[in-house]
């Protein structure tokens, strides 16, 4: 969209922007659209998501709850099974130990338990991701734990449009949707962002499919799987790599769970190279399943499939410590041309 | 149980020494913060909760202590820590990620444990107080008459965790103290938007334990308060629920607008700044001035040099990140 686009036109938008956006439009176009979670009201929401929405719907639509997670996140599933579209904040992903019952038990197995009857149309948005020194209990991904489970859809944007655009098909879905974003890409100014997260958005309303993956750059030698922050990261190493004559195909997965293995085997069965980066835990996580999809669909391996990760340890608190534990581009162009130039498997 | 003068002027001492250590800290953060604010950036990285403003309930209580007794605190627990007797140095070392930091770095402002005084606190709303009954019953089991504290913010008493912590220490009737720092704002939210009930204290009631309120951030009053629940909880007379009117002097953390805030509330409370407040009260009681300023004195000095050891501690080596995983 960034090509067809002139400057004139652009709306160069942050995710946090193009998210309020998409909840404010889902509201005007359907009153059964509401908004609860901490601080979205008068706050605007601490990472930004809900700006402007108290004052253009009220505090009746606009909810502002007690530091009550089980309470809200439960509310939210029986205002759903009532027919409402309740986008609900978890502040961090983090927090979801306090609240799970109410997510994994009781929204992820409405449809199922009910045979169809009862359907929880739910989004509930959350904040993941370090780097900034926050420690263990603020900074961590889990994408693979929301991602484990059967009846949660679980989708990430890299960028302001598909955040739009995977919020309004969130918010459209019949299933509960966990959206997160990461809080390097937010455009939240006290946090700092990755510039290539804000792009464009159209005003208008459209959606981004859930469970389709997109890739943001063509290659023909390697194929980097990435998420969130990582696609940034990947695309970073591909334009170091290609000075090298190493050509990277990188992959936005977009969405986690329904994770679109298609769209990776693919690539792979092109490029026969594999690396994917995450910057959640390393074991029974994204970077397993990716590759053990990719095996699953019979590649002939150039090289052996390798992963980037966070390791197995909680995240720590300080920089001397935190940062060499995150995926890099550095990491990235580095493995990428041991797989390249290290051989067949 | 008023305080004798020798409490009150340690009272005032440890109260001097909090604020202190958090204008400190406020001045170290800022550094690489500006002008432009971004939270990763400066010698300490990540959320910043200034507990300035809330001395009193820290130091009221803890002033009861005993090494041996535990507290659990939360996010905004600078001032506890430094009621509870956490090593200063080591304490300053982790809030600036240092290898010689209570945990080397690992945890940092939010996670100060020193297993020395029995103390930890969490990012985590209402974490401690589960941990605090733990602790409480441990004590009861092993014969001893150590107590466990937990210290939680007004917004933490609408956490799942509140109840049925409460509920558990009164049916084993443990002997554990809950203190809930009431300083009206739970972030952005006012408690009034967010509890059901004026006081926090009246709950205790549906648990069947004592409940007391303290207004005015009062220290007198808040060491009375806590005097009687904790010698209650040693004689074996189960958990108290303490509920302390205070304030947030800062924002909720650093970097906040406090665009929810009503012009003027910080100003006014600022006027009873409970430092200045309690200055006034020891000097009219007969305290000299200059002993109040040889105490501001040595507090001070103690800070400056826990920041100093900090700045001079070496970061942690990388490969430290994969240690104590496991014990
Ligand atoms: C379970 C959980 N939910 C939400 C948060 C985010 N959060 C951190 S502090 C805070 C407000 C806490 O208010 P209060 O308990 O009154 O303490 P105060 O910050 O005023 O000291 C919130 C909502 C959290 N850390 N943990």
């Amino acid at each position: 969209m960034t090509a067809t686009t002139t400057a004139a036109t652009a709306r160069r938008l942050t995710i946090a922007k193009a998210m309020s956006e998409a909840i404010g439009q889902s509201m005007d176009a359907d009153p059964k659209v509401i908004v609860l979670g901490e601080d979205i009201g008068a706050l605007g929401g601490v990472f930004g998501t809900t700006q402007g929405l108290l004052e253009r719907f009220g505090a009746g639509r606009v909810r502002d709850t007690p530091i009550s997670e089980t309470a809200f996140i439960g509310a939210a599933v029986g205002l759903a099974a009532a027919g409402m579209r309740p986008v609900v904040e978890l502040m961090f992903v983090d927090f979801f130990g306090v609240c799970m019952d109410a997510i994994y038990n009781l929204a992820a197995k409405q449809s199922y338990f009910s045979g169809g009857h009862v359907c929880c149309p739910l989004v509930l948005m959350t904040s993941v991701g370090g780097g900034y020194g926050d420690a263990g209990q603020h900074s961590q991904c889990l994408y693979a734990t929301f991602a484990h489970l059967p009846g949660l859809k679980v989708v990430m944007p890299s960028n302001a449009y598909d955040a739009k655009g995977l919020m309004l098909s969130a918010i459209a879905d019949a299933n509960p949707v966990v959206f997160m974003f990461h809080k390097a890409l937010q455009g939240m100014g006290w946090l700092g962002t990755v510039p290539g997260s804000i792009v464009h958005v159209p005003q208008e309303m459209y959606e981004v499919p859930i469970g389709k993956a997109a890739t943001v750059r063509p290659g023909r030698d390697i194929t980097l799987v990435g998420l969130g922050l990582t696609v940034h990261l990947a695309l970073q190493a591909a334009t170091t790599l290609a000075a090298e004559g190493i050509e990277a195909e990188v992959i936005d997965l977009r969405t986690i769970a329904p994770l679109d293995h298609g769209a990776v085997a693919v690539s792979v069965a092109k490029s026969r190279r594999l690396i994917v980066v995450d910057d959640d835990y390393r074991s029974f996580g994204v970077s397993a399943e990716v590759i053990a999809g990719a095996c699953e669909s019979g590649v002939d391996w150039l090289a052996a499939p390798a992963r980037i990760t966070h390791p197995d340890v909680p995240i720590p608190y300080s920089p001397a410590l935190e940062h060499p534990l995150l995926p890099s581009a550095a990491k990235i162009v580095e493995l990428s041309r041991q797989l390249c130039r290290g051989g067949a498997v | 149980m008023p305080a004798e003068c020798d409490v009150r002027i340690r009272m005032y001492a440890q109260m001097a020494r909090s604020r202190y250590f958090e204008e400190a800290i406020k001045v170290a953060y800022l550094e690489g913060k500006q002008p432009l604010f971004n939270m990763a950036k400066g010698p300490i990285p990540g959320e910043m909760h200034l507990s300035s403003g809330q001395e009193p309930c820290a130091v009221g209580v803890c002033a009861h202590l005993r090494p041996d007794d535990t507290v659990t605190a939360t996010h905004r627990a600078h001032h506890i820590a430094i009621a509870k007797g956490v090593a200063l140095n080591a304490m300053a070392a982790e809030i600036f990620g240092k290898r010689d930091g209570l945990s080397g770095g690992r945890g940092g402002h939010m996670h100060l444990f020193d297993a020395g005084v029995n103390f930890c606190c969490s990012g985590i709303v209402a974490q401690g107080m589960g941990p605090a009954v733990g602790a409480a019953l441990a004590a009861k089991l092993g014969g001893s008459d150590a107590v466990a504290v937990s210290f939680i913010g007004e917004g933490a008493a609408n956490q799942g965790a509140f109840h049925e912590s409460l509920n558990l220490a009164a049916v084993w009737k443990v002997p554990v103290v809950f203190v809930i720092e009431d300083n009206a704002w739970g972030i952005s939210v006012a408690k009034r938007a967010s509890t059901a009930i004026e006081r926090n204290s009246d709950r205790a009631a549906s648990y069947g334990m004592p409940g007391s309120f303290v207004a005015d951030n009062d220290i007198d009053a808040i060491y009375a308060a806590a005097g009687e629940a904790i010698q209650r909880a040693r004689a074996g007379g189960g958990p108290t629920l303490i509920e302390i009117e205070t304030w947030r002097l800062e924002g909720h953390f650093m970097g906040d607008a406090e665009g929810y805030r009503p012009s003027g509330e910080v100003a006014a409370l600022q006027t009873r700044d409970p430092l200045i407040v309690y200055r006034q009260r020891l000097a009219a009681a007969g305290v000299s001035t200059a002993e109040l300023e040889s105490i501001e004195g040595r507090e001070l000095r103690a800070v400056t040099d826990a920041l100093q050891f900090a700045r001079k501690s070496d970061y942690p080596a990388a490969e430290s990140a994969f240690d104590t995983v496991f014990s």
